[in-house]
């Protein structure tokens, strides 16, 4: 794949190349100037502000469309295409061009971003209609899309920390929208903390890269990682694992994410399903070959993958916010994938193919929740539910299709992609390929609980709704998005799976693994699938049997120590405090004792330094003409004295 | 001077009118100026001559329309500068129209424009200039002026003739010129600085002060000038680069310690303009007690106008003794870079700390004017630009910021804590600057560092570099301590009042913001039109003195 990547990316000229691939950045640049001229507009673009958003949205993947039209008219080797932007600036040896770089992977996200993108703001249109700043929230849905397309579309990893800082952003602001909530602003400030940590590994890595390569070009990095020291390309690839767990929400930086939910719920359909959290994998896979060339760091992603998948599963059993347990799920889910992206070329093209139709089929059950909670006085504890299938039939509709993708029932998009995962996991040979195959096992069984649990409570079972509350079916400019991406969570899969054609169309930049001819009789009869199948179905049964039929109590049993670990998160917040808080806070209290005590410590010392050394030549600004005139005669001496003195000498 | 010299000097000034006969002056390549001269002499007879009722008005459109008129005419001398050859030297050799000039110039008056329109701003509250700056502060008569509404329309003819002097002094070829220019700067600059309406006392001293000391550094000035006329028996910029080239043969045996005196003592005087340590003691005082438009002229225009006659002076008459000359530039930078940095900071005045900024800022240009080399130059003046955009923004927020009682503004930073909170855009502007004056990428403050350090590195100051980049990392603690004040602590009990942003300091403001931003993104285009195009470099033998004409 090295050679594939190295192929001249940069020969291409812009003449030779059509108009749409050379021109990507206008790509970013249509909802870019929309979150800018909505942001300085300000009232003035109140009445139309968020059509124009969407228009930002469609233009995007309008031009996406178009690009990959272009590129599927060429040979699949030249589908790596550079297009070059412009020159940042140029002193003197020194040159910094911003680069896009199209290819399979990275138009893949761009469709994701603006398509998904785009149902989920004409979707706000009808959520956020009674909000009073609705003009800012399509604003900054914009500059998240433009910021993660730059994150896709970079050709080296500085403007990709570029994107990643920028839908960071995003995220900080969209968490934090309510901020009149105190809970959102803790939130979104968790959020910006947490993913602090991952950026400052991502940062480190991309130093190390540069002090290691001399170059942060994808293409360049991606040769020369194999000849890198095994400690180094070891460090950087954990590095870069550090930075995708903080934005992908994968263990141990997994806390901010079930409290992001506190954002408005098209963010958490957008940003912390769809795409941005998605953007940790993306990284994995791009990096792949520096996890080539690192082994040891590539086990730990997996094994990072596995825990995250059965973590998030167990927290998604027993949460009774249903967006919390969406969450829960959305965590699992990118356990799977990047446990896929850890597996090597084998994994790849099955990380990004679920990576897309999960884009599809969770969008749609967060866009779901939302349309229930419209209908339910943004009411979100799924106890208060129930016998909601008659009240919202579309909402339940795509809701089901949804849940159906997501638990694997066969032929929905969800088991096709889950499938690649499952049987990525145990060609990978060996006792960790049983290990990590087990796992994506057990995990699809709890899948079905937890997702049936949400299911039952909700449509199903006797109405528990609180007083007042009539449940009615949500605006068409809600439902239709969610139409469309139930339409996906039912036959995207298919399209990707069938015959390997996502996989095929992934490899110039993924690579080619070995592996066996497409067969849909083997994908239903090996024995993994029709494990996952029965799992899948004692998942679903167990959670008719306490949730479909039993009736489900108004407020939460106490529950069993699992449950009640579940429900805290398995602890996740407690150990935050108890492994890094808490050590920090005493590390602190004992570095300032120590400061006191000891010899002033350097950091405190040159600080307090310049800070006296400050007080001290204050004292020369007396506020006297005629001192002012002194140190000048003083000055005048001093540069007299060393221009006679250089003279001489 | 003796009598010898005297005849000398004579004889140099009067030489081209006797020989050549009537004067032949390009006035086409001096008419940015003189368009400047003759709305500022319209300016003093509008004065006199029109009613006290359309005076503002009047004098407004005059020296709006005489900036902008002069701003298109330098433009378009671009056009006219010989295509081979770095420019045209005009009237006598004594003014060098060349590529550094025009895009200085051109600099100046965009600035220049943006400060006009801050000193213009009388939308809401009264402007910010003294309704009659004779009037002793606190008296009767002063009481009488406010009460009816007087206004300092002189403001404006004095900004002109201070703008014709900026033109003039990175442009001067020879000394006694460039010396003139430096005075007709200075002197309604004196003037400007003692007009603040409020706290007049303060004012009037900032003004006595600037005086005083400009004054003494003008007597440094002079007295350089004239041991490099006894050095070289010239003032000419291009006959002293040959007579230091030649080693001072023909005129005067053994003349070197003139020259380096010389060197000195006119050096004195152009650090004591850009306010290089340790020649920078006016700078708070005077920025801090200047109506704060006036501020924001002298912070970027006459900070353009100082370095570009440095630029010129080191580069061309003194550009052959630059090995002399380069380790006391050393000793300022590094003074200039370190000293100020650390006294800003434990500033409570955010006015204080914005001239303190500007004195660590002349410390990294100097750094550029020490490369001595074209990359040197195209950096300087890339950062001139860059800081006077985003200086001239950051005083125009300052404007704004207004305390509760008197209304007069609020410099102490307590009273601007929690401004993110109460006005969201004004505090994000200000941010945006801040982070611009730190160098974050992305602004024009990190484009502009990375030119000038790297013109420094690769002129061989690499510890030079060093300690400006640990210089750099004190200065952004404390613009990043305003950023954490403004934004993440509890407003003020007694918060500030913030004015809506009238016309003109919105247009100022969203100016700045536009350029800070545009210069840190897509720097090339202005980058590229100061560098001599790679083949011109190589056949210049990439000497920077070939960047001027001489």
């Amino acid at each position: 794949m090295t050679e594939i990547l190295a192929a001249e990316p940069h020969a291409v000229t812009a003449a030779a190349e059509g108009a749409i691939l050379a021109n990507a950045w206008l790509l970013i640049a249509f909802p870019l100037a929309g979150a800018a001229i909505l942001l300085l507009g300000g009232r003035r673009t109140n009445g139309w502000g968020h059509w124009l958003a969407i228009a930002m949205s469609l233009a995007g993947f309008a031009w996406a469309v178009l690009a990959l039209v272009q590129l599927l008219g060429l040979a699949p080797q030249e589908r790596s295409r550079s297009a070059h932007v412009y020159e940042w600036f140029s002193v003197g040896a020194f040159t910094v061009d911003v680069n896009l770089l199209i290819d399979p992977l990275s138009i893949t996200f761009a469709l994701l971003i603006t398509g998904v993108g785009s149902l989920i703001h004409i979707y706000s249109v009808g959520y956020m209609a009674h909000d009073e700043n609705r003009r800012r929230f399509f604003a900054y849905l914009n500059l998240f899309v433009a910021a993660m397309l730059v994150l896709v579309l970079a050709d080296n990893y500085a403007l990709l920390f570029l994107g990643w800082e920028g839908v960071g952003l995003a995220s900080y602001l969209l968490i934090g929208f309510w901020q009149h909530k105190p809970s959102a602003a803790v939130a979104a400030k968790k959020a910006f903390l947490i993913n602090r940590v991952g950026d400052m590994g991502l940062l480190i890595a991309i130093m190390l890269m540069f002090a290691t390569f001399g170059t942060l070009s994808f293409a360049p990095v991606a040769e020369a990682a194999g000849d890198a020291g095994r400690g180094v390309i070891t460090a950087i690839g954990l590095l870069l694992l550090l930075g995708a767990c903080g934005k992908s929400a994968q263990l141990p930086l997994q806390a901010w994410l079930l409290d992001a939910m506190e954002g408005p719920t098209p963010v958490s359909a957008l940003i912390h399903a769809a795409t941005m959290v998605t953007a940790g994998v993306y990284l994995i896979v791009r990096s792949g070959p520096i996890f080539e060339a690192a082994p040891y760091a590539q086990l730990v992603v997996a094994a990072v993958g596995a825990a995250t998948l059965l973590a998030g599963a167990i927290i998604g059993c027993a949460k009774d916010d249903i967006k919390k347990a969406l969450a829960g799920s959305t965590m699992s889910q990118i356990g799977y994938m990047t446990l896929a992206a850890g597996l090597g070329p084998i994994g790849y093209a099955a990380a990004i193919a679920h990576l897309v139709t999960h884009g599809f089929f969770k969008a749609g059950l967060f866009l779901g929740a939302g349309s229930v909670m419209h209908g339910m006085n943004d009411q979100v504890d799924m106890r208060r539910y129930g016998a909601l299938r008659k009240a919202m039939p579309i909402t339940f509709a795509t809701f089901g299709l949804g849940y159906l993708a997501i638990i694997g029932f066969p032929f929905l998009s969800g088991w096709w992609t889950k499938e690649g995962i499952i049987e990525a996991a145990f060609a990978f040979g060996g006792v960790t390929g049983q290990i990590l195959g087990w796992a994506t096992l057990i995990g699809a069984g709890l899948t079905a609980f937890y997702m049936s649990r949400v299911m039952f409570m909700t449509f199903f079972g006797t109405a528990r709704w609180d007083d007042g509350v009539h449940p009615h079916e949500s605006p068409k400019s809600m439902t239709v998005p969610m139409i469309v991406l139930a339409l996906g969570s039912v036959f995207l899969g298919a399209i990707l799976v069938f015959g390997y054609r996502f996989a095929h169309f992934l490899e110039p930049v993924v690579g080619a693994p070995e592996h066996h001819e497409f067969s849909l009789a083997h994908m239903l009869t090996s024995w993994p699938s029709l494990t996952a199948l029965a799992l899948m179905v004692a998942g679903v049964a167990f959670a008719w049997a306490r949730y479909g039929r039993a009736e489900v109590p108004r407020t939460a049993p106490a529950g069993n120590p699992i449950t009640v670990a579940a429900r805290n998160e398995l602890y996740g917040n407690a150990l935050n405090e108890a492994l890094f808080m808490r050590p920090g806070q005493r590390l602190t209290a004992a570095a300032v004792a120590f400061d006191d005590t000891a010899v002033d410590g350097v950091v405190r010392g040159v600080a307090e330094g310049v800070r006296q050394s400050s007080q001290g030549l204050r004292q020369t600004q007396t506020g006297f003409a005629r001192s002012y005139a002194l140190t000048m005669v003083f000055g005048a001496a001093v540069v007299v004295a060393t221009m006679l003195g250089v003279g001489v000498a | 001077m003796n009598h010898a010299a005297y005849s000398a000097l004579e004889t140099t000034l009067a030489a081209p009118v006797i020989t050549q006969g009537p004067p032949d002056i390009d006035y086409g390549l001096l008419s940015p100026m003189l368009v400047i001269f003759a709305a500022g002499v319209l300016g003093v007879l509008a004065e006199a001559f029109v009613p006290r009722a359309r005076r503002r008005v009047t004098q407004l459109v005059l020296a709006l329309g005489a900036v902008l008129l002069a701003f298109v005419l330098t433009v378009s001398l671009v056009g006219a500068l010989p295509a081979d050859g770095a420019g045209i030297v005009v009237a006598f050799a004594t003014v060098a129209v060349d590529r550094p000039t025009l895009f200085l110039q051109g600099t100046i008056l965009v600035l220049a424009l943006a400060s006009l329109l801050l000193i213009a701003e009388h939308g809401q509250e009264e402007s910010s200039f003294a309704a009659q700056a004779a009037a002793v502060p606190g008296s009767e008569e002063e009481r009488e002026h406010v009460l009816a509404g007087s206004q300092h329309t002189e403001v404006y003819p004095l900004v002109l003739f201070a703008l014709l002097g900026m033109l003039l002094f990175p442009a001067a070829n020879d000394f006694l010129t460039m010396f003139i220019a430096l005075e007709v700067m200075s002197l309604p600059l004196y003037l400007l600085c003692g007009l603040a309406r409020r706290r007049r006392l303060f004012s009037q001293e900032a003004a006595v002060k600037y005086f005083l000391l400009g004054a003494f550094s003008s007597a440094f000035f002079l007295f350089g000038i004239a041991l490099v006329y006894g050095y070289a028996g010239s003032v000419n910029f291009a006959d002293v680069a040959e007579a230091v080239a030649g080693g001072g043969a023909g005129v005067i045996a053994n003349g070197e310690p003139l020259l380096l005196a010389g060197i000195a003592l006119a050096g004195v005087g152009l650090l004591f303009k850009v306010g290089a340590v340790p020649f920078h003691n006016w700078k708070p005082d005077v920025y801090q007690g200047a109506p704060t438009p006036i501020t924001a002229l002298m912070a970027s225009c006459t900070l353009v106008a100082a370095f570009g006659a440095l630029l010129r002076v080191f580069y061309v008459p003194f550009g052959g003794s630059v090995w002399e000359w380069r380790p006391m530039m050393w000793v300022v930078a590094i003074l200039t870079m370190v000293a100020a940095a650390v006294i800003a900071v434990t500033q409570r005045d955010i006015k204080r700390l914005l001239a303190y900024s500007s004195v660590v800022h002349a410390g990294f240009i100097l750094t550029a004017v020490i490369a001595a080399s074209p990359e040197g130059l195209a950096g300087a003046m890339f950062y001139l630009a860059a800081y006077g955009f985003t200086t001239v923004g950051a005083f125009a927020v300052v404007t704004l910021v207004r305390s509760r009682e008197g209304g007069g503004e609020a410099g102490d930073l307590t009273q601007w804590a929690g401004l993110g909170r109460t006005s969201p855009v004004l505090a994000g502007a200000l941010g945006l600057f801040l982070l611009a004056f730190a160098g974050i990428p992305l602004t024009s403050g990190f484009i502009g560092k990375f030119a000038v350090f790297e013109a420094a590195v690769a002129a061989g100051a690499t510890p030079l570099v060093v300690i400006g980049v640990l210089s750099s990392a004190v200065t952004a603690f404390f613009y990043v301590r305003i950023i954490v004040l403004m934004f993440f602590a509890e407003p003020a009990e007694e918060g500030p009042r913030v004015l809506r942003p009238g016309g003109p300091t919105g247009v100022v403001i969203a100016v700045g913001v536009a350029a800070t931003v545009f210069l840190g993104v897509y720097p090339g285009p202005v980058l590229d039109t100061m560098l001599p195009q790679p083949a011109e470099a190589e056949v210049a033998g990439e000497a920077p003195t070939d960047m001027f004409a001489r």
